[in-house]
Formats: C-alpha cells, sequence, structure tokens
C-alpha cells in the first residue's frame, strides 16, 4: 500500500474527520505521554493527512501512547487523535503479520474478557 | 371575459435582429380574449406608452401582455402605464423576449417560435388575472429598542435625534450594558466609562427618549407599524421620582452578602444598591433574595434612613401596554458558562478568571480600585497566563461553532495593560490564530508583543492544575517549538466565548424574527440588509446579530436608526399585493401554513364559514397582508390547497405551464 | 411541418408534439422555474451576456423556488414536457431567508415519488443559481437539454384526457 492508500485505511477504521482539526495543539497540551513520544498527538492527525504514515507507523510514539484518551476528551473540534494513534498501531501491527489468535484457540480461551477477545480480532484476523 | 392586448417591443434591433416581432403579433391575435396585437419600436418609449393608452381606450382593454425586456427591467414602467390607462397596475404580464430569447438564440425562426410560445404563456397568465389593490396600513410614530447597552442606547439616540419617540427597555437596573463594565477599549486605549457614560446621561435627558429600566418585554402583537407590546416594569421597591439618588440606603443596609454583579460577582454588595456609580437611573433598587426585610420581615432600615420617603416594600410589578411602529432588537451578548471546561480549573481556583472578571480587576471602579492583584490572596501577580479561544471554536456541546471575535483584541489589551503597570509581571498569551481584522487592530497586537514583550505562544493550553503546593501549573503545547511547556502562573486569564444573551430566543419567538442555531438573530440579506431582521418592521442593532467590538456595534446602531427612521418617517405603509390568501371553506385550520411561514404572517383565528353543512364557527388560517412577503411557502405545505398566492396563483401556473408545453 | 415516419411511431399521444421535432431530431420541451430573486435574475444575465442555451427551454417565472408545488411539474410532465428544472437561490441566499430549503425537502420527496412512477429522475433537476451565475444559468441548461434530449420523449404520464 502507498501513503495515501494507508492514509485512507487509517482514517476509515479510525473513523477520525482528520480535516475538522483546527491546529489548536490542545491534545498535545494535555497529552501525559508527550515528553516519551517523537510524534505528538497533533502530529499524527496532521500528518496522517499529509501521507506520513510510514514515519508513524516505524516511530515508538505509537506504543508510547497510554490510550487514556484524554486528547479526545479535550480536542474542541471532535477529531479524536488517539483514535488515529490506535489506528496507526492497528495497522502497523496487521502489517507485521502472523495471526496472534486464531479462530480455533477461543474454546480454549474461555477465561478471557470478551473485549480482549474482541480486539484481538479486529487487530489480527484480518 | 377579458379583453386582452398584445404589444411586441422591436427594443430598436436588440429584439427585431432575430425575432420575427410581426409574426409574433400575428400569431397572438388568435390567442383566447386577445382582442389587439401589435407591434411598436420602443415600447418603453413615450410613443410606445401612448400606444398603450389609446389602445386601452379604444379597444376597452382588461389586461395588456407586453413581450419585451425582462419584468425585473421594466415591469414597474409598464404597471404605472396600465394604471394611467385606467386599468389595474396587475393586470399586465410581461413575456421576456429579450434577455431569455432574442440575446441568446442566433437561429431566427427558433427565436420567432419561442418568443411566440412566451407569449402564450404571458397571456395564459393574463387570463387567469385578477386586480389587485396594494394593501395599506397606518404606522405608530414610535419605536421600541431593546437593550439598553451601547447598541440600543446609539440607536435611541440617533432615532429621537431625528425627531421621533423612542422608548428603551433594559432588563438590568441601569443602562450601560456590558461596555459600562469594560476598563479600556481597543484598539485606542479610551477609558470606556468616559466615552459611554455621556451617552448614558443623553439617553436619560433627551425629550424623546423613555427609559424603562428593570423591565422587560413579554408580549408583542401586531405587524410592521402597529406592533402593540406589553413591558414588564419589575418592582424595584424604590420609587424612581421619589428617589434623589443619594444612596444613604445603600451604606445603612445591613445585609451585605449579595454577589456583585457589576462586578462579576468579584465583590458584595448591600441588598439594596445602586449597581455603580454612574448608574441611570441612579436609582438603587431591593435584591429580595438578600433582603432581610423581605426574608424576615424585620428591618427596614433603608426605609427609615430615607429622607425623600422612596423605600416602598409595597411595590408590585407594573405592565405596560404601548404601541410601536418599529422595533429594535439590541439584546447583546454574555459569556458562556464554564461549567464544562474542567480542564481550565475555572470551577476550582479562584485566581482562573474570565476575561470579564480581569477587565473588572483592572478597572479603577473596580472591586480593587484597579490594583491588579489575585481573587485568592490579594497579591500582585508575577506571571499571568491568557488562554484563548475557550469555548470558541469548540464544536463539542459545551461550546460554541463561531469565533468570537472580540477576544483577540482584548486579550492583546489586557495583556498590554498589565505590562504597561506592571513591567515586572511575565504575560503569557496562548493562542491557536490571532485575528486582528479591523483598523489598527494588527499594529495594535504586534505592539503588544514586540513593544510590551507579552509572550505570543502558539498552542493550547490542555490542563490547569495544582502542583499539591498551592501553585497553578499550566500545561500547553508550544507548537512552533515543538514542545510542551509547563508554566508556574499566579493567575490564568480565559477568553472565554461570547453567546447572544439568554433572553434573546424568547424574544425573537414574540418577534416572530428568525433566528440561527446560535441564536443569534437572522438578518434579512447578509450582505444587503444586514440590519434589518426578516420580519418586516423588526431591526438589528449590535452583537444580537452576530460578534461585533464597540466600533462595529455602533455602526449598526447607527444603519439600525436609520432604517427605523425610514419607516417610521411614511404615514402609511403600501404593502405588496402579491400576498397569500386562504379560501376559508376550504380551509382545515391544520395550521401547516402557520409553521413554515418565516414571517409569522399566518394566524388561526375563529371564523364563522359558511358551508355546504351551513354556517359554522371554526378555527382557520387568515394571512396578515402587512406581513406576508409573498414567497408562496405556505401554499404548497398547504394539504387542502385552500391557500393561494395572488399574482402567482395556481391556475396561472399551470395556465403558463400548459401553454409551454401545448 | 410535415410529419415524418419515425415521428408518427413516436407521436402516439400528441400530434402537436411534432412541433419539436426538427428533421427527425427529437428537441425535449423543458419547463424552467426559476425563482424571482436569484435564478431569473441569472437567466438575465446569462441573456445580457449572450451565453446561449436551447430555445426549448422556456422559463416560468415565480417568487421563490419553494412557490413550486410538486403538482405544478407533475402538470408539466403531464402536459408533454421531457423535462423540467427548478432554480433557486443558494442555500442561505434565499431572499426569504428558508424558502429554499423547503425546496429541497419537497424536490426530495418529488425525486422519489418521480421514480415510483417510472419518470427518469433525471428528467428533473433542482439547482442553485445565483443572480451573478450567468455563465452556471447557460451551462446548466446546455447540459440538461442534453441530458433530457439522450432520455428521449417522456409519455409517462401524457394525460391523453388533455389532449
Amino acid at each position: 500500500m502507498n501513503e495515501k492508500q494507508w492514509a485512507r485505511e487509517a482514517l476509515t477504521i479510525s473513523g477520525v474527520h482528520a480535516e475538522r482539526c483546527m491546529k489548536c495543539g490542545k491534545c498535545s497540551g494535555a497529552c501525559p505521554s508527550y515528553e516519551f513520544m517523537e510524534y505528538h498527538p497533533h502530529q499524527f492527525v496532521d500528518m496522517i493527512l499529509k501521507g506520513g504514515f510510514e514515519k508513524l507507523s516505524n516511530s515508538q510514539s505509537v506504543y508510547k501512547c497510554l490510550s487514556c484518551f484524554v486528547c479526545v476528551e479535550r480536542c474542541p473540534r471532535s477529531v479524536f487523535p488517539a483514535n488515529i494513534i490506535e489506528a496507526v498501531r492497528t495497522l502497523t501491527e496487521r502489517s507485521i503479520g502472523g495471526d496472534k489468535i486464531a479462530a480455533d484457540m477461543i474454546s480454549e480461551m474461555d477465561d478471557a474478557p470478551q473485549q480482549l477477545l474482541m480486539e484481538a480480532f479486529r487487530k489480527f484476523s484480518k | 371575459m377579458q379583453r386582452i392586448g398584445v404589444f411586441v417591443c422591436h427594443c430598436g434591433s436588440n429584439i427585431s435582429a432575430t425575432v420575427d416581432v410581426v409574426r409574433v403579433a400575428e400569431s397572438l391575435k388568435n390567442e383566447q380574449n386577445v382582442v389587439f396585437s401589435a407591434d411598436c419600436r420602443y415600447m418603453c418609449s413615450e410613443n410606445g406608452q401612448s400606444l398603450i393608452k389609446n389602445t386601452v381606450k379604444e379597444y376597452g382593454l382588461t389586461g395588456i401582455v407586453i413581450c419585451s425586456c425582462s419584468p425585473r427591467m421594466h415591469e414597474n414602467t409598464f404597471r404605472k402605464t396600465a394604471g394611467e390607462a385606467g386599468i389595474n397596475p396587475y393586470m399586465v404580464e410581461i413575456a421576456n423576449i429579450r434577455e431569455q430569447c432574442s440575446w441568446i438564440h442566433k437561429n431566427a425562426a427558433e427565436a420567432t417560435e419561442k418568443a411566440v410560445i412566451l407569449g402564450r404563456a404571458a397571456v395564459a397568465k393574463l387570463n387567469r388575472d385578477f386586480p389587485l389593490t396594494e394593501g395599506e396600513s397606518s404606522v405608530t410614530k414610535r419605536a421600541l429598542v431593546i437593550g439598553g447597552g451601547i447598541a440600543g442606547i446609539q440607536t435611541a439616540l440617533d432615532i429621537a435625534d431625528a425627531g421621533y419617540k423612542v422608548d428603551i427597555v433594559e432588563k438590568k437596573p441601569t443602562i450601560g450594558g456590558k461596555m459600562a463594565q469594560l476598563d479600556k477599549t481597543f484598539p485606542t486605549l479610551d477609558c470606556a466609562a468616559c466615552i459611554l457614560t455621556p451617552k448614558m446621561v443623553d439617553a436619560a435627558q433627551h425629550e424623546n427618549i423613555t427609559l424603562y429600566t428593570y423591565s422587560q418585554v413579554t408580549n408583542v402583537e401586531g405587524y410592521v407599524g402597529n406592533f402593540r407590546v406589553t413591558i414588564k416594569k419589575k418592582a424595584r421597591y424604590v420609587n424612581e421620582t421619589l428617589c434623589s439618588g443619594c444612596g444613604e440606603c445603600t451604606l445603612k443596609c445591613p445585609s451585605k452578602k449579595g454577589k456583585n454583579e457589576f462586578n462579576m460577582g468579584l465583590n458584595n454588595r448591600s441588598a439594596i444598591y445602586i449597581p455603580f456609580a454612574q448608574a441611570i437611573p441612579n436609582v438603587p433598587v431591593i435584591d429580595t433574595e438578600q433582603c432581610i426585610k423581605f426574608n424576615t420581615g424585620k428591618c427596614g432600615l433603608c426605609q427609615m434612613t430615607c429622607q425623600a420617603k422612596a423605600v416602598d416594600f409595597s411595590m408590585k410589578d407594573e405592565y405596560i401596554t404601548e404601541n410601536y411602529g418599529a422595533i429594535v432588537a439590541a439584546t447583546g451578548f454574555d459569556i458562556i458558562s464554564l461549567d464544562k471546561f474542567g480542564e481550565f480549573g475555572y470551577q476550582m481556583y479562584d485566581d482562573v478568571v474570565t476575561s470579564l472578571e480581569y477587565e473588572r480587576l483592572m478597572n479603577a471602579a473596580g472591586p480593587t480600585g484597579g490594583h491588579l492583584v489575585r481573587p485568592s490572596d490579594g497579591k500582585e501577580p508575577k506571571t499571568v497566563v491568557f488562554v484563548q479561544c475557550v469555548g470558541s471554536r469548540d464544536i463539542r456541546e459545551c461550546g460554541k461553532e463561531y469565533c468570537s471575535k472580540i477576544c483577540c483584541m482584548y486579550t492583546a489589551k489586557h495583556a498590554m495593560l498589565t505590562r504597561e503597570k506592571y513591567p515586572d509581571t511575565e504575560v503569557y498569551v496562548f493562542y491557536i490564530d490571532v485575528r486582528t481584522p479591523g483598523k489598527g487592530f494588527d499594529e495594535f497586537y504586534r505592539r503588544a508583543a514586540e513593544q510590551y514583550g507579552v509572550r505570543y505562544i502558539k498552542g493550547m493550553v490542555g490542563k490547569v492544575y495544582d502542583d499539591g503546593e498551592g501553585n497553578i501549573m499550566v500545561r500547553a503545547s508550544d507548537l512552533i517549538a515543538g514542545e510542551q511547556l509547563t508554566i508556574k502562573a499566579d493567575m490564568v486569564v480565559l477568553a472565554a466565548a461570547t453567546e447572544p444573551d439568554k433572553t434573546a430566543r424568547t424574544l425573537g419567538t414574540m418577534l416572530t424574527a428568525s433566528m440561527d442555531t446560535n441564536d443569534f438573530f437572522t438578518e434579512a440579506h447578509p450582505k444587503l440588509r444586514p440590519v434589518e431582521s426578516p420580519t418586516a418592521g423588526v431591526f438589528l442593532s449590535g452583537f444580537c446579530q452576530g460578534p461585533k467590538d464597540i466600533p462595529e456595534t455602533v455602526a449598526q446602531a447607527g444603519a439600525a436608526a436609520v432604517k427605523v427612521v425610514g419607516l417610521l418617517s411614511k404615514d402609511s405603509l403600501k404593502s405588496n399585493p402579491c400576498t397569500a390568501i386562504s379560501d376559508p371553506v376550504i380551509c382545515s385550520g391544520c395550521g401547516a401554513c402557520k409553521n413554515v411561514c418565516p414571517f409569522g404572517a399566518v394566524e388561526l383565528a375563529e371564523k364563522t364559514v359558511l358551508t355546504e353543512r351551513g354556517r359554522e364557527t371554526r378555527l382557520v388560517s387568515v394571512v396578515n397582508d402587512a406581513v406576508c412577503k409573498g414567497c408562496g411557502a405556505c401554499t404548497v405545505a398547504c394539504p387542502s390547497g385552500c391557500m393561494d398566492l395572488k399574482g402567482f396563483t395556481s391556475s396561472q401556473i399551470f395556465g403558463e405551464v400548459d401553454a409551454l408545453c401545448r | 411541418m410535415p410529419l415524418n415516419e419515425k415521428n408518427k411511431k413516436a407521436e402516439t399521444l400528441s400530434s402537436e408534439k411534432t412541433d419539436c421535432e426538427e428533421n427527425g431530431k427529437f428537441v425535449p420541451v423543458i419547463v424552467a422555474f426559476c425563482c424571482n430573486w436569484c435564478s431569473y435574475a441569472g437567466a438575465d444575465l446569462a441573456g445580457s451576456s449572450r451565453l446561449t442555451y436551447p430555445s426549448n427551454v422556456k422559463i416560468i417565472r415565480v417568487p421563490c423556488s419553494c412557490r413550486v408545488n410538486p403538482t405544478f411539474i407533475l402538470r408539466a410532465f403531464g402536459r408533454g414536457a421531457d423535462g423540467v428544472i427548478l432554480a433557486g437561490c443558494h442555500p442561505g441566499d434565499c431572499h426569504y431567508s428558508t424558502g429554499n430549503y423547503y425546496t429541497r425537502r419537497r424536490m426530495t420527496l418529488l425525486f422519489s415519488m418521480l421514480s415510483y412512477m417510472g419518470i427518469e429522475k433525471e428528467r428533473m433537476k433542482l439547482q442553485w443559481i445565483s443572480a451573478a451565475e450567468g455563465v452556471k444559468f447557460a451551462e446548466t441548461m446546455n447540459e440538461f437539454s442534453k441530458s433530457v434530449e439522450k432520455l428521449g420523449p417522456c409519455k409517462k404520464l401524457g394525460d391523453l384526457r388533455c389532449k
């Protein structure tokens, strides 16, 4: 996939309207992981539109996001930066490949929370 | 039985070059009820006009069809001619064979054929025309201005100076509005009180202006030229005519726990109070929630102190009904509630204030006498952080999606004044964009940054929190440096978003004036009629129409006044006769028409109608011709088809459609 | 104009229809409803700028696009129109503030009704044209006329009783 396709994919699975961003930086102003991240929440929003998926995907920033959703909560334009970060992380994981959970393994994992199973499916079974 | 005359214009060679006008005139002779058809070189000329007049007389015409240029060009000319010739001006139809035919078609045969068809449609329409007369209604030569801020005062003064009576209704105990609370005004830094209070005095003393303070409009009836308005004058428990305004009562009052609204609640006031020193009228008002007499029945110190015997605990709300020709909405603005913006800590920390509170703290007449100190401990702040766009351009439920327009400039003003008075204070301004369109505005902002050393940082504050040692910490991003900042601040000033005053929506409903989703009044045309509401006779002044600063407000106030004067100077109003008309026999009184009317011209009223079942009294729709603008929205909404539009009746349009498709 | 063979076959409903068929080429009858304040003025501007559009487009002036009752449009189809276009002010620019919003809703319903009745929805068009858009007016009419021409004559609603 090229940058454009990656961007479209990330925006589709996150359901984010990145164009709404007015570049105020409130997300990064509130982010508790700011100093650990190479790319910050507002940069995710901006770079995904400008074709920076590879850079974001290759940086450790995707794993530094705590998914605390403070950026989502604070964003005045309802852009949801955390959802984009999550999408980039998901796509990165998927591209690495290798299903971590196969469908027939589920019966052995009946004490795992439903949400974990759902999430594992979403991330790995494509 | 109609007798129709058709006149086909050559328009020099504009039409006749491509359209065979003689043939057009000839073919239209065969149309229904056409008794005369001819061509003429210039229909709009003296000759053409006299041809019409002579033919009307000679042939006893009841209506005329002119095949010429666009009706937008000469419809009025021909209507006037028809009137002079003795037929109803609305018995004129125009077939546009210039703009919509001769000028755009090259092929003569095609163009001639089209001209004939357009002429046929006009004849078909005219065959279904009936005479219309313009309605006339009187004008009450008195205006009402709702809101006594700078917008209302300026509008009232301008109307009053033109010689018309004006009443101002203000819900607060004094006129002056938000501007009275301001310290300095950008970009010239004149003192707001110095330029506003003389206007307030002028308004109070003007022989043509009546002030109703502490009052509210509770009902509006009628229409342009003839509004009937009920005003509730709330009891202030002090007789305005007897009171000398000495203020002794306010000093003696033992209850001092009321929040001083004028100072944004930063200090307390007595239960009987005058909002501020230059209040107009300079008469106290009793806050019954705080008053000991009203709560326990014992006290009455103010009454005992008053030598003028003006204090009257038995006063009741009064209702006044007055007639007006025009109404101006000047309800102004307020700032939004910051309850849902927990990230800025406005609710939690005393030293996080709104800009309007900061304005009072900087004001020499404010709670601190103009000495800038922290509300929490009374110490001078050493670091002040300004946050812009708090709630503005915010599409969430708690915010406002529009730009509040004034914040960039007043924040620059606050920052500049702070640096000027207290040069040791560090001032930071967090901005998303600095918007300074206006005369001298950008220069002003640059002066704050360049000469006064205000630190402008592009980025938004993400969080205001307590570091555990009682310090307010501001965490924000600096987008240009690409870093996250944490600043220890002594004070945080929030440029809270503005919103239309809460009373605007109820007023808009009473006036049937349309409003947008943000509760701003809608103007009749965004570019060309910015101070008029689509509802005739209702005008808009100031912030209630959209965010604006003082110079813009004053300019709009003057413009609204001119529109009001223009209306009041007429002895009677001629109304467009092409209005909706309802047939009460068919009307089922469902009210669909009333709901779609943008002007509030349709009412449901009890009427006695003669039906096939005999006489019955029932609810039917009634159109007020003076208010109806003739858009026709109701005619289509009407499920029973009882609503029609004069001048564009369904039968006329069917006639045209049939003629075009024949 | 003499009827040619093709016309005879095509025109079972209306003999008048032959007026619009020149040299065997189908020329559709198009009725355009234009609001007085924007689109009619736009048509005038197209005229004064000498921008040509087909002569089979005939304009009916209405005060506002919201005056146009869907029955007017059905009547036009019933009386032999092959296409109907309704033009009004751009959303937000209505002279009567909200008229074109009503139009938009009403026409949305009409569109689905037309397709229910088996009339191609391309035969009906709703277009916002301002008083300054003479070029857009002419272009719209050219395109619309061409697309209706491709669809051929509209017979679905032709009412024999009207003939």
